[in-house]
């Protein structure tokens, strides 16, 4: 279970893992070999594919916040992002893709900055949500950035 | 418990560390590692010994995973008086194995009921046991669970590349050979040519060259060739026999250009790892027979169902606040003069608590991992049958990042279960995010690229994606080295009358050895406070 570990296969890579920066774009050859896949789906351990918004949430969101955004409760609660008032503005749900927020990862190296903002407008406007003014720009997620 | 071999990792400690490794050579690694806490003998000094009277002092222990398990079994022999509280209704937290006839509901709602063989099992969580996890080891050795070898290292399983020889599936044993083979003819031909004098005395190369030859299996010529000598160590076409059929046929290396673009060298390393190294080893009969043993031990005292809602404390003791994890009954309170509390940071964020600033900020600090493993059951151990696999690991860029075959009952008729993906990182968060089947459905669609068998012989599978885990969230707490920093030592300070204990309280992260070591750690220091006072 531990996620932290073996990554020898860099040694002799550029770093970007270690840097704060964006890691670089999907190279060709790691769009290879995904036809069992959706388009853009498991295309890379280290980055998600998804452009669209609602492919992002299907891909990650919906296995903590489930695809019908209702959340879950377990020993501790998952909690919903459908009918959600804090996706009113954009500036909260930017910084917990972003950052995190206690137990939830954070996904600024998984996620470029229209990636972030693809899946928070998608949030915002859909599963109840009906959030369209002011819509996040990559741009505001940049500036977000650590 | 978990590894990220190969190319497209995600940042680590040991990715720093591998990066020395790299540029500056292992006694600088070796020297990092040591700074780092992770080369360093275990911390474990065998049983722990919490002499002194406690004076029927009582302890709320909060999790009966292994850390919880661990510090109820210690506390009560010191003479406490212990009441354990989890909210699952099986001991073992993330110490879990899956067996025929078990049913598994996800966050979400959906139920798989597991259709293994009689004696066949799967294990969620953790799988394997490094020898240098002494207190695994000893607590085993003491509760009497037994072990055996769990295999690592495989020369006959495979590595594969999407892109590395046409996707087909390269047996580790001449990857291993070729690429040791490779370098070692290209350092002794650098050295010949003198581009290695400012760095090696001339009487020093000639000893450098002899152990190149023998390290790379290099015929006399000083290269790496088909022969005898290198078939040795990657195999021949036609193995050794007797009589008339007796002469070997030898195989053709892989050129070091190819081993190298194939990049599939970057899963050789894992074996020599201070966690992966040989002997590592698993119970015999899943990995929770140590959850069984340890609530054997502390019979009687765990309470399951029960959900923690509010952990407070005053200054003569701590008070929780539990509910039937399955909705039935209203609030209870439960009071003792101390708190052990093993929750998942996940979880323990969420709930209710009055700690000093520090540790709350601790709390909240840690996420947690994604993380997947599949089970699948096949008809039949083709592996063995058909490949001469037996127990270890292969090794993939496939989102199901590897298999493992199983490391016991070798040779058995009838079916049999391997790990059919284990991923971290998107990948698993992907995987997390599809329902039970369609992840089974993808396991085996990738899996059928190294084993074709996979598609006549599949008989049925389960997974398990840790964020919906209900009692765990998460697969671990994922720490990095500026919260550490930040926030480790205030986690893990008695604060009050709660202490923390888990593998989030350890620099094992995601290793029951860390969960047994911090149980242990927070004990003492509590035992000491109690003594003490």
């Amino acid at each position: 279970m531990r996620p932290a570990l073996l990554l020898l296969g860099l040694a002799l890579a550029p770093l970007p893992a270690l840097s704060q920066a964006d890691a670089p774009p999907r190279s060709a050859q790691q769009r290879v070999g995904e036809a069992t896949s959706d388009s853009h789906g498991f295309v890379s351990a280290t980055r998600f594919g998804q452009r669209d918004g609602g492919a992002l949430y299907a891909a990650i969101c919906a296995g903590c916040h489930m695809p019908n955004g209702r959340g879950a409760v377990g020993a501790g609660a998952y909690p919903a992002l459908a009918g959600n008032e804090k996706l009113e503005h954009t500036a909260y749900p930017v910084g917990v893709v972003l950052h995190g927020r206690h137990g939830m990862p954070g996904f600024a190296t998984q996620l470029d900055d229209a990636q972030v903002a693809a899946v928070v407008n998608w949030v915002r406007t859909n599963l109840g949500n009906a959030y369209a003014e002011d819509p996040a720009t990559p741009e505001e997620v940049r500036a977000a950035r650590p | 418990m978990a590894e990220q071999p190969g190319p497209e990792q995600s940042p680590s400690r040991r990715a720093l560390l591998a990066r020395i490794g790299a540029v500056a050579g292992g006694a600088a690694m070796y020297q990092a590692m040591t700074a780092l806490g992770v080369a360093a003998e275990s911390a474990y000094a065998g049983p722990v010994k919490l002499e002194g009277d406690a004076r029927g002092a009582s302890v709320l222990v909060l999790g009966a995973g292994v850390a919880g398990m661990v510090a109820a079994m210690e506390l009560r022999k010191a003479g406490y008086r212990v009441q354990v509280l989890e909210y699952s209704d099986r001991p073992g937290g993330r110490c879990w194995s899956l067996r025929g006839g078990d049913r598994y509901t996800e966050l979400g709602g959906e139920t798989q009921t597991v259709g293994f063989d009689h004696g066949l099992y799967f294990n969620p969580g953790p799988w394997r046991i490094p020898y240098n996890h002494h207190a695994v080891l000893d607590y085993c050795k003491r509760l009497g669970v037994a072990l055996e070898p769990f295999v690592q290292v495989n020369h006959n399983a495979m590595v594969h590349g999407r892109n590395a020889f046409g996707g087909k599936p390269q047996r580790y044993r001449t990857i291993n050979a070729d690429y040791q083979g490779g370098i070692a003819e290209l350092l002794a031909k650098a050295t010949k040519q003198g581009k290695l004098d400012e760095a090696v005395g001339k009487q020093d190369q000639e000893i450098l060259l002899e152990s190149l030859r023998a390290w790379g299996a290099l015929n006399t010529d000083m290269t790496y060739a088909k022969s005898v000598l290198t078939s040795d160590r990657r195999g021949f076409d036609r193995d050794p026999g007797g009589g008339l059929t007796a002469r070997p046929v030898p195989s053709e290396p892989v050129a070091i250009k190819d081993v190298l673009s194939s990049r599939l060298w970057s899963y050789l390393v894992t074996g020599s790892l201070y966690e992966f190294q040989t002997t590592m080893f698993q119970p015999v009969g899943g990995m929770d027979m140590i959850a069984k043993a340890m609530a054997r031990e502390v019979d009687g005292l765990i309470r399951y169902n029960a959900k923690v809602t509010e952990i407070r404390q005053d200054d003569r003791g701590v008070t929780v606040t539990l509910r039937d994890a399955q909705g039935a009954g209203g609030a209870e309170q439960v009071r003792a003069d101390w708190c052990v509390c093993t929750i998942p940071l996940s979880i323990l964020s969420q709930i209710e608590m009055n700690v000093g600033a520090p540790m709350a900020a601790a709390i909240r600090a840690v996420p947690y991992a994604a993380s997947v493993k599949v089970g699948l059951q096949f008809k039949r151990r083709f592996w063995e049958q058909d490949e001469h696999i037996y127990g270890g690991i292969s090794y993939t860029d496939l989102p199901i990042r590897m298999i493992s075959y199983p490391s016991t009952a070798y040779g058995t008729p009838g079916k049999g279960v391997l790990l059919g993906a284990y991923a971290f990182g998107p990948y698993a968060y992907e995987f997390t995010a599809l329902p039970a089947a369609e992840r089974v459905k993808r396991a085996l669609e990738w899996g059928a690229a190294l084993h074709p068998q996979y598609k006549d012989e599949f008989d049925g599978g389960v997974s398990v994606g840790w964020h919906r885990v209900p009692g765990a969230l998460g697969c671990n707490g994922a720490w990095t080295d500026a919260k550490r920093d930040e926030h480790y030592d205030n986690l893990c300070a008695l604060d009050g009358r709660i202490v923390l204990a888990g593998e989030h309280a350890s620099y094992i992260p995601a290793w029951q050895e860390g969960a047994i070591l911090s149980s242990l750690d927070a004990i003492s220091r509590l035992h000491r406070r109690v003594v003490s006072a």
